[in-house]
């Protein structure tokens, strides 16, 4: 993915599949949420294919709409920065992600004018629906708040609700632990682990908090300018030299890339690299 | 000037008092003490002066600003916005029971004793610019689209009934739904290019359309008789009576079957009944369709589109759709306008009339259908009512406006009820 001169993704690959749970980390700046972007169709990858298999289809993201996206193949989303509607109650929240399902039953809001009953069964069960993750997410008793009332913690775990009423078989999380206590973010691997062995979608997701990741992901790919520097099990990864690199720096990182000896005089190269052979301090790790 | 509590700073307030009143100097001087007036007999227009009145322009503001200076030491400014406040809760906490004595109130009004042919041609005006108001609503207050040319589809409708019943006979109630059709069809005409604007952009890109509709209008004489306007509007009957004294051949007449004398209140009583409807009827179409899938999305449209993207909600659809009804909306009352008048002309649509069915929609509290009804009583009918005070009723209009936007800011009734409540026990909500 390149934005003008800028190359933001170089090269990706990697597949996310469902029943798993798959994360995405990587210092900051090295193209997470734009890999994110490109999948919920908010950029279009300058060259690529984004596949998404189900039920024997396949959907190929990077041509469709963002909102197809969604509603066709059945990518669900969540945002670094929460957005929800914060001036529609936490219900009605959970209820426009049902929009489709009810607009269709609906038969274009002409059912619905007329209160037949196709359309008051639907939002009956439309309404079941949202009482179920309100359930699971501990918001039955503040359905009626203004969604921009809720508590932070909340208000996350709101936006993970709201994503999984759109049935997706794919839930892309965005930074979901971010700002949350130890408590709420042992509460949200019990909710990831729950959606992945009961629901028993695919969930990705981008994320800092290592207690997280490593806690519950079955599949980590590790992100750096742009460029994927490793894939595997959480243990693999937590211990491949390449990452350690990326994320703490160590004597590796002294030393003089090629691209830049190329370009000096000799004399010059030599006088650096004797410099690297100097004895110094073992990074404590 | 200090603000701390015991004895007001007298020294200070004065001075501030006298500042204002030398600003108020400058500005009574020349637009109260001069006055233009006829001079008749031919001579033209002469200038009279009223310097008197700057004295007392002058004097007012002087003892306003002291009395205002003054009291902000007592505790009076802020009882008077705590009680605001609760008076404003209780409206919001009755608005089933204030909707229905409303509902009464307006459905008896032409019985009433002291209800004369003026007041009850002011009701329907009034009851004109409320159904405009919930119509523009549906765009601005639920969709969240800044909309300053709503005049385009007031006149389309107008004008779609004038020349239908010109050329091809219809009646009134033949031409209310294609009114309502080619408006809304003019309103999808104008979403289509605004998709992706927002806020000020979309207000200029409509406030132009609605220009531009004028601009037709006004110059495709062929069609729409340009400034001439269209005359000879057929009235509207009630159920195939007439409202004239001396009906057409084999037509029977209001007055002749009910056996009453005939009299022009008749057919006043009859449109202000009809507006009385068509508004209801709009404003329980605005309740029902919030509820539904299309006005929730309109609202989460207006709340965060990128959100709604995620959740597989076309936002083209979306919008178009909030123009297409909103627009409809605006088409029937424009047929209604047509019928009522007799006559138009492109002069009745111009881009003020748009801005006060905004201002009505804005003051009322984008999205409450009530607030609307009190921003059209205080911008519609007040200013109609008060015609005999001439040049002052805009200062009233004025006042009235900053009045507003100093106490609520957010419009008279800025509150939203849930479309849905879960049926389950609440914890309490923090108030906002």
């Amino acid at each position: 993915m390149r934005f003008g001169g800028l190359v933001a993704v170089n090269d990706l690959a990697f597949q996310a599949s469902d029943r798993e749970i798959t994360a995405i980390i990587g210092p900051n700046g090295a193209g997470k949420t734009t890999v994110f972007n490109c999948l919920t169709g908010f950029y279009k990858p300058t060259v690529g294919r984004l596949t998404l298999r189900r039920d024997g289809t396949e959907f190929y993201l990077e041509q469709m709409d963002g909102f197809r996206i969604a509603r066709e193949a059945g990518v669900a989303r969540t945002f670094q920065n929460i957005r929800l509607f914060p001036r529609m109650s936490v219900l009605e929240n959970l209820m426009v992600a049902q929009h489709n399902t009810l607009m269709r039953a609906s038969g274009f809001s002409l059912a619905g004018l007329l209160g037949l009953p196709r359309y008051t069964r639907a939002e009956r069960e439309a309404l079941d629906l949202a009482r179920f993750w309100l359930d699971r997410v501990n918001l039955t008793d503040r359905a009626d708040w203004d969604a921009g009332n809720l508590p932070y913690g909340a208000q996350r775990r709101l936006e993970i609700a709201r994503a999984m009423c759109t049935r997706p078989v794919l839930l892309c999380l965005d930074e979901p632990a971010a700002g949350l206590n130890a408590r709420e973010s042992y509460e949200l691997n019990e909710l990831l682990i729950d959606i992945r062995d009961r629901i028993g979608i695919g969930v990705l997701l981008i994320e800092h908090d290592m207690s997280v990741v490593m806690q519950i992901s079955d599949h980590v790919i590790v992100l750096d300018y742009g460029r994927k520097i490793s894939d595997g099990d959480p243990e693999t990864v937590r211990n491949d030299p390449a990452v350690i690199r990326a994320y703490l720096g160590t004597e590796e990182e002294e030393e003089l890339p090629e691209e830049v000896a190329e370009d000096l005089p000799p004399e010059m190269v030599r006088a650096l690299r004797s410099f690297e052979d100097r004895p110094h301090e073992e990074d404590g790790h | 000037m200090s603000a701390r509590a015991g004895s007001p700073d007298f020294p200070g307030i004065l001075r501030d008092s006298g500042l204002v009143a030398l600003v108020a100097l400058f500005l009574a001087f020349p637009l109260v003490g001069f006055h233009t007036i006829d001079q008749g007999g031919g001579a033209g227009m002469g200038i009279e002066t009223r310097f008197p009145w700057v004295v007392v322009a002058v004097a007012a503001a002087f003892v306003g600003r002291f009395l205002q200076l003054a009291l902000l030491r007592t505790h009076a400014p802020v009882a008077v916005e705590r009680s605001l406040s609760r008076l404003g809760e209780v409206f919001q906490r009755n608005t089933v029971w204030i909707a229905a004595a409303a509902i009464t109130f307006a459905i008896v009004l032409p019985m009433l004793p002291f209800a004369d042919r003026r007041l009850v041609d002011l009701a329907t005006l009034v009851l004109t610019y409320v159904m405009l108001g919930w119509g523009l609503n549906i765009v601005v207050g639920l969709a969240g689209l800044l909309d300053l040319g709503y005049v385009a589809f007031y006149a389309v409708g107008a004008y779609s009934f004038a020349l239908f019943a010109l050329h091809f006979d219809f009646t009134f109630w033949m031409a209310l739904p294609i009114a309502g059709l080619f408006a809304a069809a003019f309103g999808v005409l104008l979403g289509f290019p605004v998709l992706r604007l927002r806020g000020d952009y979309l207000a200029i890109v409509t406030l132009g359309f609605g220009e531009i509709i004028r601009i037709i209008l006004l110059n495709w004489y062929p069609v729409t008789r340009g400034p001439n306007g269209i005359s000879d509007i057929p009235r509207p009957s009630f159920f195939g009576l007439e409202f004239t004294r001396r009906p057409a051949e084999g037509e029977v007449a209001f007055h002749e079957f009910f056996g009453l004398e005939y009299s022009g209140l008749h057919r006043i009583v009859f449109l202000y009944y009809l507006i009385l409807a068509l508004a209801l009827i709009t404003n329980l179409f605005t309740l029902r369709i919030r509820r539904l899938p299309i006005g929730r999305a309109w609202e989460a449209l207006r709340e965060d589109e990128i959100a709604c993207r995620t959740l597989g909600i076309n936002p083209t659809n979306t919008k178009l759709s909030a123009f297409a009804i909103g627009a409809m909306f605006g088409g029937f009352a424009g047929s209604f306008f047509a019928a009522r008048q007799g006559f138009i002309s492109p002069e009745s649509f111009t881009f003020v009339e748009s801005a006060l069915i905004l201002a009505v929609v804005v003051l009322g509290g984008m999205g409450s259908q009530v607030g609307v009804v009190i921003a059209a009583i205080i911008l519609v009918g007040l200013p109609e009512w008060f015609r005999d005070l001439q040049e002052y009723r805009m200062l009233v209009f004025g006042g009235a406006m900053v009045a507003i936007m100093v106490w609520r800011p957010r419009g008279l009734i800025a509150h939203r009820d849930p479309t849905v409540r879960l049926g389950v026990p609440q914890r309490p909500e923090p108030s906002a």
